[in-house]
């Protein structure tokens, strides 16, 4: 499995949410399928785009928020799990795209090619619902269920270390995070 | 336990009058009646945290959010933070509210605070975030209200640092 193929499949799911991903490859890709307002790609700060997704969701507990995660992302930060768990926000939907790689900074193997099971933690941490999915029609339906649910969730989707060839897009940062905040002051309007 | 409910109070109306609805906080000695305060209060969101760097990435999504927020941490958070605080608080212009208890400093008695106290100063120094140390309860309000106006204009991190004669009553 693919993770472009996963973001290009659920792609159109996330036109109503509010979306944070992990740097490297994952916002490349992310970014190569469309840019829109709501995304906000976190490209450094190793294992922090739980923590935002999480302070996103208790913030506005009416909005959908969606966290693309790594494995080499999660391992750094596994504490949030157990933070995550301990609020649950209803709305809150964590995706880990685990290609068992810090593929971003040389393709380096990390701990979930040695065993480490990150449904295992997740669920031992206390998210209610986990997941692991290994095809696309396992990762869309388990999308598809945990953005009509009401109920915090963790997917880890077996993905392969591949990604694009330049991790650069040419949106920089700080327009991403200016345009990013606007966006959600738009909805307080609506 | 001595330390001072009354200057706790004065810190957490002070942060409430800044319009601060989210407080992320790793609990410490110092800061027990503060997130308790915290706790207890029905209009403010209190986020227990395993690590505080976790808390860059919280105040960063309530700050996406239009929430107000503030971090409540010892000087060895402030220590373990450091990469969230560079690498998404500086990268992306995100205003951080620390409050940080300022452990190993003059009349500490605990051997395992006393390097953490050393570096505190010269590290906020070195990162260019603006601070201020509270050390009479005078002040709080004021400093605390000027603390979080900068944080909001630069959008950067801006720290205060609460002494032990304003936190420690013996």
């Amino acid at each position: 499995m693919l993770r472009l193929d996963c973001l290009r499949a659920v792609y159109p799911d996330l036109e109503k949410c509010l979306v944070v991903t992990i740097m490297g490859a994952t916002a490349a890709e992310l970014h190569s399928l469309g840019h829109r307002p709501n995304f906000f790609y976190l490209q450094h700060a190793m294992g922090l785009a739980s923590s935002t997704g999480l302070g996103l969701a208790l913030s506005l507990p009416d909005q959908k928020i969606v966290v693309f995660d790594g494995d080499g992302s999660l391992l750094m930060n596994l504490g949030s799990l157990s933070t995550m768990a301990r609020y649950q926000p209803k709305n809150l939907f964590h995706v880990v795209f685990d290609n068992e790689s810090l593929l971003s900074v040389g393709g380096f193997p990390t701990a979930t090619s040695t065993g480490t099971d990150l449904e295992g933690i997740a669920r031992a941490a206390g998210i209610p619902a986990v997941r692991t999915v290994r095809t696309l029609e396992d990762f869309k339906t388990a999308v598809k269920n945990a953005l009509h649910t009401s109920q915090l969730t963790t997917i880890v989707a077996k993905v392969e270390p591949t990604g694009p060839a330049g991790y650069v897009t040419d949106l920089s940062l700080v327009e991403n995070r200016f345009q990013f905040r606007r966006y959600i002051q738009s909805l307080k309007r609506q | 336990m001595p330390v001072s409910v009354t200057s706790s109070k004065v810190i957490f109306d002070a942060l409430k009058k800044c319009d601060v609805r989210l407080i992320s906080a790793l609990p410490e000695t110092w800061l027990v009646h503060l997130i308790r305060m915290a706790d207890d209060d029905p209009d403010m969101v209190l986020v227990r945290l395993a690590k505080e760097e976790e808390g860059v990435g919280v105040s960063a999504g309530a700050h996406f959010a239009g929430v107000k927020s503030a971090m409540l941490m010892q000087n060895h958070g402030f220590l373990a933070s450091i990469n969230g605080i560079v690498s998404f608080a500086y990268l992306y212009k995100i205003p951080l509210l620390m409050v940080i208890s300022y452990r190993g400093s003059f009349g500490e008695r605990d051997p395992w605070q006393t390097q953490g106290g050393n570096v505190t100063e010269a590290l906020l120094r070195a990162m260019g975030i603006p601070y201020s140390v509270l050390d009479s309860i005078e002040s709080v309000e004021k400093r605390i209200r000027q603390a979080q106006a900068l944080a909001e204009s630069s959008l950067q991190p801006v720290a205060l640092l609460l002494t032990r004669d304003l936190m420690w009553e013996e």
